[in-house]
C-alpha cells in the first residue's frame, strides 16, 4: 500500500481497540518468566556451548602476541576464536569499527578472543588466562582538546550540511536582546536491562542466530557482509528484548563472536556481553560541546538563532546531530546551524534515544530559558511568541499538524506554572529550595516502509507476522489492536508473531518510527485480507463491516471464519510512504515540567513532580504510551542529574563501566510523573494518524529540570549531568 | 572465578585454623562483596571457609550496658534492633542508608566492614592498581577521581572506604572481636582495624592471617542527637560523595565521623573539641592533611556545609 495522500476515514477510526488501554498481550508471559530472551533459549537447540568475550586493554594500538595454549587447555574449554581463527571478515555498512580486533585495536573492550567451554564459568575462567601483549599506540580521547581540529563530517546526508538562512550574523550583531552561551553534555550509555545476548547455531551452511535486536533485517544484512554469507543463509530470531534505546540497532560482537564460536567449535554457542563490555565494546552517546547564538527584539521576537555542535566518534564514524531540532523549533528569520565532528579513539558513538534532540534540546532549552530572562519574559511567553505553524527554513512548507502551544497551556494549567517565581532562589521548604522549570519537547516523525502478513484460520483466529521487533515499548499490543480493529474480532482471537527474519521486513524498533509504521504495515497487510474475506464471501469489500466476529453488507451478515471454508486466507502487505513528510513537516510537540528541590546545604538536587504534554498524533495505546512517556522522562532525569561515561582522557576509555558507578536513576528519584496526550490524529502521518512518542518523552526533559534547579537556586549549570559540585561554590549561603 | 573448594566450618576457631592452613582461602560470610570480585578475577581464593551457621548473627546486651553484635548479623536485622534504634540510632540510620533492601538481607556486620573498595581501577583489571596488582601503579591519581578519597591517602593510592556502617561504628567507639588460628582472642578498637595505605594499599587491615572476625561490640549508650547524613548523586543505591555520622549533646560537644573521604572511616578525635565554634573550624580540623585531586577538591566545601546542616539539625 502507498500511503502518498492524506488518511480518511478507515476502520482504524472506529477505535474500538485501538486506542484502548489494553494491558500488554505478553504481560502474563513476563512476568512468569515464559518470555524467552536471547540468553534464555535453553530449548530451542540441543548442546549449547557458552561463550565468553574478551576485550582489548588498551583503547587503540595493535596485538604484539597473544598466548592461547594455557585457555585451550583449561577444563571444558571447547575453542577459542581470535582474528586468526575467524578468517576473513568484512565490516557491515552499519559498523564503524571492526567487531573483533586484531592486529589492530581501535577502541578500549574490543573484543579480542571468545572462549567457548561447557560452562560459562569455565569460559569465563579460560578468558583470564590469555596473555595479550599489546603496543600501545597514541590516540585522542578528549574531545574539548580536539575541538580545533574537527571537521563538517564526511557524506552526502544533506542533514550533515551547514545550514544559512537570511544574514544570521548580521541579525545576531543588531540585536538588542543577545545571548551566546556553550553548553556540554557528556557521554551516555543505554544501560538497558538485558545485556546483548546471542545463541548461533549453524546447520551446514545455514545459521540461525537467536538474539536481542531492535532491527532484524538490518542484523541479517549485516552478518551476512561480516561474514560473507548470503543472506538467506541467516535467520534471526528476536521475539523478546529487554530494552535496547539504540544500543541494539546494530550488529555487535556477541552475534559475530557466538556464530564464530559455533563454527569453530561445531556446537550451538551462547554469547552475552558482561556490563563493561556493553559500555565499551558497544556503542554510546556522544558528548557535544554546544554553542548556541539568539537574538530577539526587546518584544521578544527571536531574529537570529544559530547553533553549532561538536562531537567526537572513531574514524569512518558520525556526529551526534544535536542542531537538527533548532532548524524546525522556532521562527526567526536570520538562521544557522553547523555540525563539526572530531576524530576520537573512544568507543564508537551511535544513536541513543532521541539521538541529536535530546541532547540538543538539553542545550537549546536552557538557551531559551536564560534568554527568557533576559528578555523580562516568562519562558512559556517566550516560547508560544516564536512558535511557527510552517517549516522557518522554508516558509511554505507547513507542520503537518502542531499543537507546540496547546501543550504548553494545558501543561501550565494542570502543573501551577503561576506558582513559580520568575526571580530564582525565592521559594523554600526547609533546607529544600523549590524551582519550577519547563522545556519544549521536539522529536520528528519518522515514517518507514513496514511489511506484515496477516492470516485468518477457521476457527477465526487472525494471526499477524512482522519482522517488527518489541523491545518492551508494547509493539506486540499495539499489532494485535490493530488486527483486531481492522477484522473485526477481539484481541484474544489475535495472535501477533514478532522479530524473525522469516516473517515480512518491518521498520524495526528504532527512531520511534515503530509503533506508528509497523501497525501501519499491518494496516495495509489487513486491508488486503478483508479483500481477500469480502471476494470469498461474495461481498462488495468497500460496503463489508467487519465487527464481533462478522462481516456485515446491507442485510447480510456472515461470520468470519465462514471465509476460510476452502482454507486458510492469507495476504502480506507493505506500507510505504509517498512525500507527505516532504509536502509536510511532521514531528511530535510537547511541554515538559518539572518541580525540583535542591538542599540548600549540599546542592543535592531531588525532583518532585513532572509533567509532559505531548502532542503526538493518536495514541494507539494509551497504558504503553504512558509507559513509553513516563521512561523516557525518567531517563531525562538521568541525563540532567547524573548520566555520564567518564573518560579516562589519557588511557582513553569509559572508566565507570559498571551500573554500580554509572548511577541512572533509581525509584527513589522519581517521584509523581503525569502524562497528557493531547486527543489529536494527524492524516499525514499513516493510516493509523499516530506518530511516534518513545523519544518525545525524553526530549527537553533534562533542560526543564536545569531550568527548574536554576529556578530554585539561582545558579546556572551548562555543563550536563548537574552534579552537586557544579553547583556547591556558587550557592546560597545554607543559613 | 577460578575454581575453589569449599568447606564449611564448624565453629569460629576452627574456621580461623582451616584458614591459615590453606595459603589463599577467605571466608565467605553473606558473599555481597567476595563473589563479585571472584567473578570478576579481582579475588581468586583457592578455598572458601563458610562462616555462616556458627551461631555468629546475634545480638546481645553486654553486661557493660552496651551490645554485641555478632559478625554474621544481617545488615536489615542489625538496622531494625529495637536496641541498636533506640540508643544507637546512627548506626541503624547508617545502616539504612546503604546498598539495597535485597543486599543488606544478605551483607553481614563483619564483612560490612571488610569490604573491599569501589574504586573502578580496582574493578577493571586491565588496569594498574596498587592495590590488586602491588607496584603496578595508580592509575586512579590523574584518572577519574571524583568518588575517591581527600585525606588519609598516599600517592600509591586514593581508594576510600566504601561503607556506611562503620562509619557510625567509628562514631560510636565500637570494639571488634576477633578468633586467631591458634585460637587466642582478642579486641581491636574499629579505629584501628583498617590501615592506612601508604605504600602498601593492598594491606588493608590489621587482621592477621585467619584471623576471624567474631562480634563487634558497642559501649554503653552515649545518648545525643544520632544523626546520619549520606549525600550522594542519586537518591539511594548510590555510594557516598561524603557522608557523616553525628552524636551531638546538648552542649554542643559531639562525635563526628566522615565516609566517603578517606581509606577508613574518618574521625579525628582532637578536631571534635572544634564543634562548639561550629562546622568550618571543626571541618577543618578533620581535614587539616586532605590532598584532594582536581575533581574531588569538591568533597571539602561539602564535608563543611553538610556538617553545618547536620550541626543545625542537631540543634533543632
Amino acid at each position: 500500500m502507498k500511503f502518498d495522500k492524506p488518511a480518511t476515514d478507515n476502520p482504524i477510526d472506529r477505535l474500538q481497540v485501538v486506542g484502548q488501554p489494553h494491558d500488554r498481550i505478553d504481560g502474563a508471559r513476563k512476568v512468569t518468566g515464559t518470555a524467552r530472551y536471547a540468553y534464555e533459549q535453553h530449548d530451542v537447540v540441543a548442546n549449547q556451548a557458552y561463550g565468553y568475550v574478551l576485550g582489548a586493554g588498551i583503547a587503540k594500538g595493535r596485538i604484539a602476541s597473544i598466548e592461547l595454549d594455557a585457555a585451550r587447555k583449561a577444563p571444558g574449554v571447547l575453542a577459542v576464536v581470535t582474528a586468526r581463527e575467524a578468517g576473513d571478515l568484512k565490516k557491515g555498512p552499519r559498523n564503524t569499527a571492526c567487531l573483533l580486533a586484531g592486529p589492530e585495536v581501535e577502541h578500549y573492550h574490543q573484543a579480542v578472543a571468545l572462549v567457548v567451554a561447557e560452562s560459562f564459568e569455565q569460559a569465563r575462567a579460560a578468558a583470564s588466562l590469555i596473555k595479550v601483549e599489546y603496543v600501545a599506540a597514541e590516540g585522542a580521547f578528549d574531545l574539548n582538546a580536539a575541538k580545533d581540529k574537527a571537521v563538517r563530517p564526511e557524506g552526502d546526508d544533506p542533514s550533515l550540511n551547514d545550514t544559512h538562512v537570511g544574514d544570521f550574523a548580521g541579525a545576531f550583531a543588531s540585536a538588542p536582546v543577545s545571548l551566546d552561551e556553550t553548553y556540554t553534555t557528556p557521554d551516555e550509555s543505554h544501560a538497558m536491562m538485558e545485556p546483548h545476548a546471542t545463541l548461533a547455531a549453524w546447520e551446514g551452511d545455514k545459521l540461525t542466530l537467536w538474539t536481542a535486536t531492535q532491527m532484524v533485517a538490518w542484523g541479517v544484512t549485516d552478518m551476512a557482509t561480516t561474514l560473507g554469507i548470503p543472506k538467506q543463509n541467516i535467520r534471526i530470531v528476536s521475539p523478546f528484548i529487554g530494552g535496547g534505546f539504540g544500543g541494539k540497532l546494530f550488529l555487535r560482537a556477541d552475534v559475530l563472536l557466538a556464530a564464530l564460536g559455533a563454527r569453530l567449535a561445531k556446537r550451538p554457542v551462547k554469547v552475552a556481553l558482561t556490563r563493561p563490555l556493553m559500555i565499551n565494546n558497544t556503542t554510546h552517546r556522544p558528548a557535544t560541546i554546544q554553542r548556541i547564538r539568539l537574538g530577539a527584539t526587546k518584544e521578544g521576537k527571536i531574529t537570529a538563532i544559530g547553533h553549532e555542535s561538536w562531537s567526537g566518534d572513531l574514524k569512518g564514524g558520525g556526529p551526534e546531530v544535536a542542531v537538527q531540532q533548532t532548524r524546525l523549533l522556532y521562527a526567526g528569520a536570520n538562521r544557522m546551524t553547523a555540525m563539526r565532528l572530531a576524530e576520537l579513539d573512544l568507543p564508537e558513538g551511535n544513536a541513543m534515544r532521541a539521538p541529536g534532540e535530546a541532547p540538543g534540546l538539553m542545550a537549546l532549552e536552557m538557551a531559551m530559558d536564560e534568554m527568557a530572562e533576559k528578555l523580562g519574559m516568562d519562558p512559556i511567553a517566550f516560547r508560544l511568541l516564536n512558535d511557527t505553524q510552517v517549516d522557518p527554513e522554508k516558509p511554505k512548507r507547513p507542520f503537518s499538524m502542531r499543537r507546540f502551544d496547546e501543550c504548553f497551556r494545558v501543561g501550565a494549567e494542570r502543573f501551577g506554572w503561576s506558582q513559580r517565581s520568575a526571580q530564582p532562589g525565592r521559594m523554600r521548604e526547609g533546607n529544600w529550595l523549590i524551582g519550577l522549570g519547563v522545556a519544549a519537547a521536539f522529536r520528528n516523525n519518522l515514517v518507514m516502509k513496514s511489511g506484515a502478513r496477516v492470516s485468518l484460520d477457521a476457527k477465526g483466529i487472525v494471526t499477524v507476522e512482522t519482522d517488527m521487533t518489541d523491545i518492551g515499548t508494547g509493539s506486540y499490543t499495539i499489532i494485535g489492536q490493530t488486527a483486531s480493529e481492522m477484522l473485526g474480532v477481539d484481541l484474544d482471537k489475535v495472535v501477533v508473531k514478532l522479530g524473525d527474519s522469516a516473517f515480512p521486513v518491518s521498520a524495526g524498533s528504532g527512531g520511534q518510527w515503530g509503533g506508528n509504521s509497523s501497525t501501519a504495515g499491518v494496516y495495509a497487510a489487513c486491508v488486503k485480507l478483508r479483500e481477500a474475506v469480502a471476494q470469498k464471501l461474495g461481498i462488495n469489500s468497500t460496503e463489508a463491516i467487519f465487527a464481533g466476529g462478522e462481516v456485515k453488507a446491507g442485510n447480510r451478515s456472515l461470520s468470519l471464519a465462514s471465509a476460510t471454508e476452502a482454507g486458510p486466507l492469507t495476504a502480506e502487505d507493505t506500507i510505504e510512504y509517498g512525500d507527505l513528510d516532504e509536502t509536510h513537516q511532521q514531528s511530535t510537540f510537547g511541554a515538559h515540567f518539572v518541580e525540583v528541590g535542591v538542599d540548600v546545604a549540599t546542592a543535592e538536587t531531588r525532583v518532585r513532580r513532572m509533567l509532559a504534554v505531548c502532542a503526538a498524533g493518536r495514541i494507539l495505546n494509551p497504558k504503553t504510551a504512558r509507559s513509553q512517556v513516563i521512561g523516557a522522562m525518567t531517563m531525562g532525569v538521568g541525563a540532567a542529574l547524573m548520566e555520564e561515561l567518564a573518560v579516562d582522557k589519557r588511557r582513553g576509555f569509559f572508566v565507570n563501566h559498571d551500573l554500580a558507578s554509572y548511577e541512572v536513576p533509581v525509584h527513589a528519584d522519581i517521584p509523581h510523573q503525569e502524562v497528557v496526550f493531547l486527543d489529536e490524529t494527524d492524516p499525514m502521518s499513516s493510516p493509523m494518524k499516530a506518530k511516534g512518542v518513545g523519544e518525545l518523552g525524553i526530549c527537553g526533559v533534562g533542560a526543564a529540570v536545569a531550568n527548574a534547579v536554576y529556578n530554585a537556586t539561582g545558579v546556572r549549570v551548562r555543563d550536563y549531568p548537574l552534579t552537586l559540585d557544579k553547583l556547591l561554590a556558587r550557592m546560597p549561603d545554607a543559613a | 572465578m577460578r575454581a575453589f573448594s569449599y568447606e564449611k566450618a564448624s565453629s569460629p576457631a576452627d574456621a580461623a585454623a582451616a584458614a591459615a592452613r590453606s595459603p589463599d582461602a577467605k571466608f565467605i560470610a553473606g558473599g555481597t562483596n567476595l563473589l563479585d570480585l571472584m567473578k570478576l578475577q579481582i579475588e581468586t581464593p583457592t578455598h572458601l571457609i563458610d562462616v555462616n551457621g556458627l551461631g555468629l548473627d546475634k545480638i546481645e546486651s553486654s553486661p557493660d550496658g552496651g551490645l554485641r553484635i555478632g559478625a554474621l548479623v544481617r545488615n536489615t536485622a542489625l538496622a531494625a534492633d529495637e536496641r541498636v534504634r533506640r540508643d544507637y540510632a546512627v548506626l541503624s540510620r547508617a545502616l539504612l542508608a546503604g546498598a539495597s533492601g535485597q543486599l543488606r538481607n544478605r551483607a553481614t556486620t563483619a564483612g560490612n566492614l571488610l569490604q573491599r573498595t569501589r574504586c573502578p581501577y580496582f574493578y577493571d583489571t586491565a588496569q594498574p592498581c596498587n592495590k590488586r596488582r602491588p607496584g603496578s601503579g595508580c592509575s586512579a591519581l590523574g584518572g577519574f577521581s571524583r568518588q575517591l578519597g581527600v585525606v588519609g591517602i598516599s600517592d600509591a593510592c586514593i581508594a576510600t572506604h566504601p561503607s556506611d556502617m562503620a562509619v557510625a561504628m567509628r562514631a560510636l567507639d565500637a570494639t571488634v572481636e576477633t578468633v586467631k588460628p591458634d585460637r587466642s582472642t582478642r579486641s581491636i578498637p574499629v579505629a584501628d582495624v583498617h590501615r592506612l595505605p601508604g605504600n602498601t594499599p593492598h594491606v588493608e587491615t590489621v587482621l592477621d592471617k585467619g584471623e576471624l572476625i567474631t562480634a563487634v561490640t558497642l559501649p554503653k549508650p552515649v545518648g545525643g542527637t544520632q544523626i546520619y547524613r549520606k549525600v550522594r548523586d542519586r537518591a539511594s543505591y548510590a555510594f557516598a560523595l561524603v557522608s557523616i555520622a553525628a552524636i551531638v549533646q546538648r552542649d554542643g560537644s559531639g562525635r563526628i565521623a566522615l565516609g566517603g573521604v578517606a581509606p577508613k572511616p574518618w574521625r579525628v578525635e582532637t578536631a571534635e573539641a572544634e564543634l562548639p565554634r561550629g562546622a568550618k573550624a571543626a571541618a577543618e580540623a578533620i581535614l587539616a592533611d586532605a590532598k584532594p585531586t582536581r575533581e574531588n577538591a569538591f568533597k571539602l566545601p561539602l564535608v563543611e556545609r553538610t556538617l553545618g546542616a547536620v550541626l543545625a539539625q542537631a540543634r533543632g
